[in-house]
């Protein structure tokens, strides 16, 4: 039995093994290289997705978890060709060195502004994907700029 | 190096000879043209651009393109290389839009292989070296045949125009675009002499803070890497290796494997030999090649599969460790012997010693390694994230016999490298299974095949002993170092000294210290020995700056004043290692003493909270750390951490402060916690729930200040990592009087 679910504000259908993990479905089926494989066991994040808004870890949720729920990947971020707000703050601070886990750790910051709109940093710390990088320092720059300009955004 | 390297005046034609021998001068296209879109005006009118140099293209509308040469494994070399190129061609940065050049090997005159972007390779710090030579000089050639082409249009002496942001201007006040000047500029003839170069004080764009060139493409997930590559047609591999060191495969049984929808071919791939060098790939295997990388992996988990174990598949490193302790009461090999130690000892007035351990490490990129592959009669396409494509190149030759200048290996970004990708087993394992199945093949690694399966950071045991007077001055300094061998197997290494690697003679206090011997002493082992991110350094920096700050607490002397003493006031000391051939013991000093000033060395820290201060010389870079931290039921804070660090003229002062603070971050979450372990000849840590990588809430912020300089620019790279480990545990004393003298620090506080 096919299962449908909506991917960046389309609907799609996957009649594929259902047990397939998501990201395996992204990266193979739907042409979404933009999530990436790290550990395959949820420990790095940077498979991370929007399931419902919520981050969550592709690597390690079934396609059959996402059955009748919106997915937004890296690809779904941008509003027309206009960056998110934190992907400009991605840009603003340089945060990128080799890149690789930086689109799981902006799913994951659009998850945790979109609860703590204002976070300190002992909250930013409650991001768990990994950088091997250590590119940490500038995401919480970068998590703090986006923090601001949303609030601006918000204010206007 | 097998191939050519073209000279500098050879850029031009190398453009040119590369493109099917058109004629210099005819307007060509870009040779990347087909993967980007073609540039256009706002009405619709379609220009072509114009092909100025190997590196450089210029549009009409003034807009430039500069091929990025190097492989961008997260050292920035995407935005430094062509900011060098930029600086020469005087265009301002925002005119420039950057693109990967594919690996630019080509034939030349009599058939001889030639780079035609020249080194494309990513290791040992240097890319930024080297293009301070050649693609300084490339940018100027382009510079200079657009400023000759005015004077030609003009009818002036050349000399007298001079170049800003893209413009030639006469000093009557004409002026034309380079877009303008192109078209004739790309016809001319450079000249045989070499063209001078800007002065540091003319730079506009070097020594500036230039962002990630291609910073949208990564935060909205376009940037490709080698995992991303497609091939139409092509398959998924995923191996199943042998979990035991240098095992073999004895039998398998794929009947499950290939009864799971997808599956397509089950192929075994032979190891190395058991004790041979390692050449190619790096274990045995069973390869099961699937429609997906699901099936793929679904069939891998079918597979029942009996090894053979071999004389290393009982290694252990709780055995390893007393083994080498034990062989440090043993003579080894002499990398250095300065003086008279031994009667350094019968003279002194004490001594102190200490002995230090340093694990195996695992790489860990963060992307794992692939490799994607098309085999045909007549050529290959090679998609794979690497440090090294023109060894890519060569190893898919040797396996197909097909011609070098037949293959291609397409450049992508890489998710880090740190030494992994320098070797290249994986391209090896996807050529075997594309010849077994007749298919492309996507090649992909799991994590746990990456942790269990790599080229490791050697292991070590450091003793460090030093000899000192009635004047508490020190006299006499042995390092002895019992490790695994770095040539272990390896066949880069075989005709390097027993010492490479693992013990840097030349390191200070060498050369300052009257009577100072370094030796080594080989333990074997059955894992496969590779380079780790500035690898001697890391390696050794530990033990050397840990025991000065022991001996300076010994002492009752300063750790500052101690390390200025053991730096010496020469001039200069000769150094042989890799980023000499000299080592400026003042450049050292001042990043030492500015390290102190920032971090408040010499004031209190408050109670609980102590200072830890380390400095080291890695590949031509001076860098010391200086930190405060406390700890609390075993959980180390770092509160502060301040990174001086002298590379010479910096290029782009933002991507340097990136490396530093990358680079001390990798050091502490290397420090604090990782380490690759044997039992029963098998790695016993498989992922990063047991190979623990730093996160966010206990990376500290890094305070990083580059020294101002006008020399000769080093990498960057590696330079933040080596002293940011002794630091860490330097300061772990001063907070808790609990020495660390071996790695990672884990429970031990």
């Amino acid at each position: 039995m096919a299962i449908d679910f909506r991917l960046n504000g389309r609907a799609v259908s996957f009649a594929g093994d259902a047990s397939m993990p998501l990201l395996w479905y992204l990266r193979d089926h739907a042409a979404l290289t933009g999530t990436k494989f790290g550990c395959g066991v949820s420990a790095c994040g940077a498979c991370t997705v929007h399931v419902d808004g919520r981050a969550s870890r592709s690597c390690s949720l079934p396609v059959r978890g996402v059955a009748g729920r919106e997915v937004v990947t890296i690809e779904g971020l941008e509003n027309e060709g206009t960056l998110h707000t934190v992907q400009a703050a991605w840009i603003a601070e340089d945060v990128p060195q080799c890149g690789y886990c930086q689109a799981g750790q902006i799913m994951a910051a659009v998850d945790l502004l979109r609860r703590t709109p204002n976070p300190t940093d002992a909250e930013i710390g409650a991001i768990t994907n990994l950088c091997r990088c250590g590119t940490y320092p500038r995401i919480r720059k970068a998590i703090h700029r986006a923090a601001d300009a949303l609030a601006r955004e918000g204010a206007r | 190096m097998s191939a050519e390297w073209p000279s500098r005046r050879s850029f031009l034609v190398a453009s040119a000879s590369a493109l099917g021998g058109l004629v210099v001068g005819v307007r060509r296209a870009w040779p990347d043209e087909g993967r980007g879109t073609a540039p256009s005006a706002k009405d619709g009118t379609t220009f072509d651009p114009v092909q100025l140099t190997a590196f450089v293209r210029i549009n009409p509308d003034n807009r430039v393109t500069i091929g990025a040469r190097g492989l961008e494994i997260g050292q920035g070399v995407m935005t430094s290389l062509p900011m060098l190129i930029a600086e020469e061609l005087d265009v301002a940065w925002s005119m420039v839009t950057v693109e990967q050049l594919g690996h630019g090997l080509e034939a030349g005159e009599g058939g001889r292989l030639r780079w035609r972007y020249g080194d494309q390779s990513a290791g040992g710090s240097t890319s930024v070296s080297d293009g301070w030579g050649d693609l300084r000089a490339a940018g100027a050639q382009g510079r200079w045949l657009l400023r000759q082409a005015a004077a030609n249009r003009w009818g002036v002496d050349a000399n007298v125009l001079s170049t800003r942001e893209g413009v030639v201007r006469h000093p009557d006040g004409r002026e034309a675009t380079y877009g303008e000047l192109a078209s004739t500029a790309s016809q001319l003839a450079l000249p045989e002499s070499p063209i001078p170069l800007k002065s540091p004080t003319e730079f506009r764009i070097v020594g500036t803070r230039v962002g990630t060139a291609d910073a949208r493409a990564i935060v909205t997930g376009r940037a490709r890497y080698g995992i991303d590559a497609t091939i139409p047609g092509a398959l998924v591999a995923v191996i199943e290796r042998c979990p035991w060191l240098d095992g073999t495969l004895r039998s398998f049984d794929d009947s499950a494997a290939r009864a799971i929808p997808g599956v397509r071919h089950v192929v075994a791939i032979d190891g190395p030999a058991p004790g041979a060098m390692i050449t190619h790939n790096i274990a045995a295997g069973v390869a099961v090649v699937a429609d997906d990388t699901w099936a793929a992996l679904r069939g891998r988990a079918a597979l029942r599969v009996e090894w053979e174990r071999s004389a290393w598949s009982a290694d252990d490193s709780e055995a390893l460790e007393r083994a080498a302790n034990e062989a440090l009461s043993h003579a080894g090999t002499m990398a250095r012997s300065d003086g008279d130690f031994a009667a350094a000892r019968r003279s002194a007035a004490r001594e102190h010693s200490a002995r230090y351990t340093v694990p195996f490490l695992a790489h860990a990129t963060m992307e794992p390694q692939n490799c994607t592959i098309a085999l045909r009669p007549d050529g290959a396409t090679v998609i794979t994230s690497t440090q090294v494509p023109d060894d890519v190149n060569r190893l898919v030759s040797e396996l197909t016999g097909l011609p070098r200048t037949a293959i291609e290996v397409q450049l992508t970004r890489a998710g880090g490298g740190f030494g992994r990708r320098l070797r290249n087993d994986f391209v090896c394992e996807a050529v075997k299974v594309a010849q077994a199945t007749g298919k492309p093949i996507k090649l992909l690694w799991t994590r746990e095949e990456d942790m269990t399966h790599d080229f490791y950071r050697p292991f070590g045991v450091h003793e460090l002993r030093a000899t000192v007077d009635a004047g508490r001055r020190v006299t006499g300094w042995s390092h002895r170092v019992a490790a695994t061998s770095r040539k272990f197997r390896d066949p880069g290494k075989v005709r390097d000294p027993e010492w490479v690697g693992v013990c840097d003679p030349d390191a200070y206090p060498a050369g300052v210290v009257p009577n100072y011997e370094s030796e080594v002493v080989t333990v074997p082992f059955g894992l496969p020995m590779g380079w780790w991110r500035g690898p001697l350094h890391t390696f050794g920096a530990f033990a050397t700056e840990s025991f000065i700050d022991e001996l300076a607490h010994e002492l009752g002397r300063d750790a500052v004043e101690l390390r200025l003493e053991l730096i010496g006031t020469a001039s200069e000391l000769a150094y042989r290692d890799h980023g000499g051939p000299k080592f400026e013991p003042a450049r050292l000093a001042h990043v030492l003493r500015e390290a102190a000033q920032r971090i408040g060395w010499g004031t209190a820290s408050v109670a609980g909270r102590g200072k830890g201060i380390a400095c080291h010389f890695t590949f031509g870079g001076y860098t010391a750390h200086a930190m405060e931290v406390s700890v609390a039921r075993g959980e180390v804070t770092i509160h502060r951490c301040v990174c001086v660090t002298d590379v010479g003229q910096p290029v782009n002062l933002l991507g340097l402060e990136a490396q530093m603070m990358g680079g001390t971050i990798d050091g502490l979450s290397t420090a604090l916690r990782l380490e690759v372990t044997v039992r029963d000849g098998r790695v016993v840590q498989r992922n990063f729930p047991s190979y623990r990588l730093m996160r966010m809430a206990q990376a500290p912020d890094v305070e990083v200040h580059v020294v101002p300089s006008t020399a000769r620019p080093v990498g960057a790279g590696e330079m933040g990592v080596p002293s940011a480990l002794p630091c860490l545990a330097n300061a772990i004393y001063a907070a808790t009087g609990k020495r660390v003298r071996r790695l990672p620090v884990g429970g031990q506080v």
